[in-house]
């Protein structure tokens, strides 16, 4: 009997260490990801900058129609974007992003609209399909680091999807689904809806009247050029900015795990001692209750 | 009369970013060439050879993949998909 409750305790503690080192390696792996996560993330904000000003100038300079920008009504499909991560032990990501998919799909079916699903990130695409959801296409990716030809490839298929006519599964709209990294502390998920184009984001502010530009060869070809690269740079942003948001989830979420674990050995240690403590008292008064017997049988 | 302000930027990264005399860039109907005062414009690149002529610097070329060149203001910006360097760009 003795030691029995000592042993389970333990190796209980044994168990949780080992589980607190797995934490804790997580943590600083993605401790270390996250500065990278986050410099690929400005570093590529110089080419969103350019091309939504271009993007912007054209809008404002020239009238012209592009079927990236007119809204489409010959379809009720739209197409939804979910950018979720491929790996979980990041607390709350991967739920929070879930959730929000789910409230958009259930508004866009309450409008009328048919959501079809592009899902990048192994969680989201299991989530999906244990519930029986169709998608349209799915990618996983290595989410924690996104690479440009990842985002051309989405970009690209959703573009497809996008200029494709009604009977050929055609889509009218396109939101994404991401997480916004506002800190290392806040991260929320975000909609957006990327086509068709309307509000150019960031457009420059200075009053006086912008210059007249001459466009080589022509307004058309120039918004052929643009707007597509302008989608793939903004979905490039989106994985980029999910990336970072994985990562510091996952260390947040880490880190407690860790503190939770330190707590758990903690108390398995106390009771550890106390069953050991236990032990002790009932062995001493077994050894003095049996040499009392002895002295009493005398 | 002050240089042009020259931005050569690739999807994932600015790759070069300073004062030049004189640049060149591939357009879909030719080769244009930009000095100061040029009128604004926004034309299509193909894929081809950039060469600036910096202000303190030897002029160097890049490859580029295609994309697209903006001018406003002696502002140049040269947006392509991939930019690879080519002879006389230092790092």
């Amino acid at each position: 009997m003795a030691g029995g409750s000592q042993r389970v305790y333990r190796q209980r503690i044994k168990s949780t260490q080992s589980l607190k080192k797995m934490f804790r390696a997580q943590e600083l792996i993605a401790a270390s990801r996250i500065g990278r996560a986050r410099t690929r993330a400005t570093a590529a904000t110089p080419f969103a900058q350019a091309i939504t000003r271009a993007v912007s100038a054209v809008a404002t300079h020239a009238h012209v129609d592009h079927p990236m920008i007119e809204p489409r009504h010959d379809t009720a499909k739209v197409a939804v974007l979910v950018v979720a991560s491929d790996r979980g032990m990041a607390g709350s990501y991967s739920a929070a992003i879930i959730r929000e998919t789910e409230r958009l799909l259930e508004r866009l079916e309450r409008e009328g609209k048919e959501p079809e699903l592009y899902v990048a990130g192994r969680r989201a695409i299991s989530y999906f399909r244990y519930r029986g959801r169709e998608l349209s296409e799915q990618w996983s990716y290595g989410s924690d680091s996104p690479s440009s030809e990842v985002a051309n490839e989405i970009a690209d298929a959703l573009l497809a999807a996008h200029s494709a006519a009604a009977e050929d599964g055609g889509v009218a709209e396109l939101h994404v689904v991401y997480t916004q990294f506002v800190n290392m502390v806040t991260q929320r998920p975000r909609v957006v809806r990327m086509l068709p184009l309307e509000v150019v984001e960031g457009v420059v502010e200075h009053d006086e009247v912008e210059p007249l530009y001459d466009f080589e060869p022509s307004v058309e070809v120039v918004l052929d050029a643009l707007l597509p690269r302008y989608v793939r740079s903004r979905i490039f942003s989106f994985l980029l900015e999910a990336a970072a948001s994985e990562l510091a989830s996952r260390q947040r979420a880490m880190h407690t795990a860790v503190d939770n674990a330190e707590d758990l050995i903690r108390n398995y240690t106390r009771l550890a001692n106390q069953a050991r403590q236990a032990d002790i008292t009932q062995e001493i008064s077994e050894i003095v209750s049996g040499a009392d017997a002895l002295a009493a049988a005398k | 009369m002050a240089g042009l302000n020259v931005d050569l930027v690739s999807t994932d990264r600015k790759v070069w970013s300073g004062i030049a005399r004189a640049v060149s860039v591939p357009s879909v109907d030719g080769q244009i060439g930009i000095l100061t005062g040029h009128t604004p414009i926004l034309a299509v690149l193909r894929p081809g050879t950039v060469r600036v002529t910096a202000d303190d610097a030897e002029p160097f070329e890049v490859q580029v993949t295609g994309g697209f060149v903006s001018v406003d203001d002696n502002l140049v910006t040269v947006v392509a998909d991939e930019i690879t360097l080519g002879t006389g760009v230092e790092g």
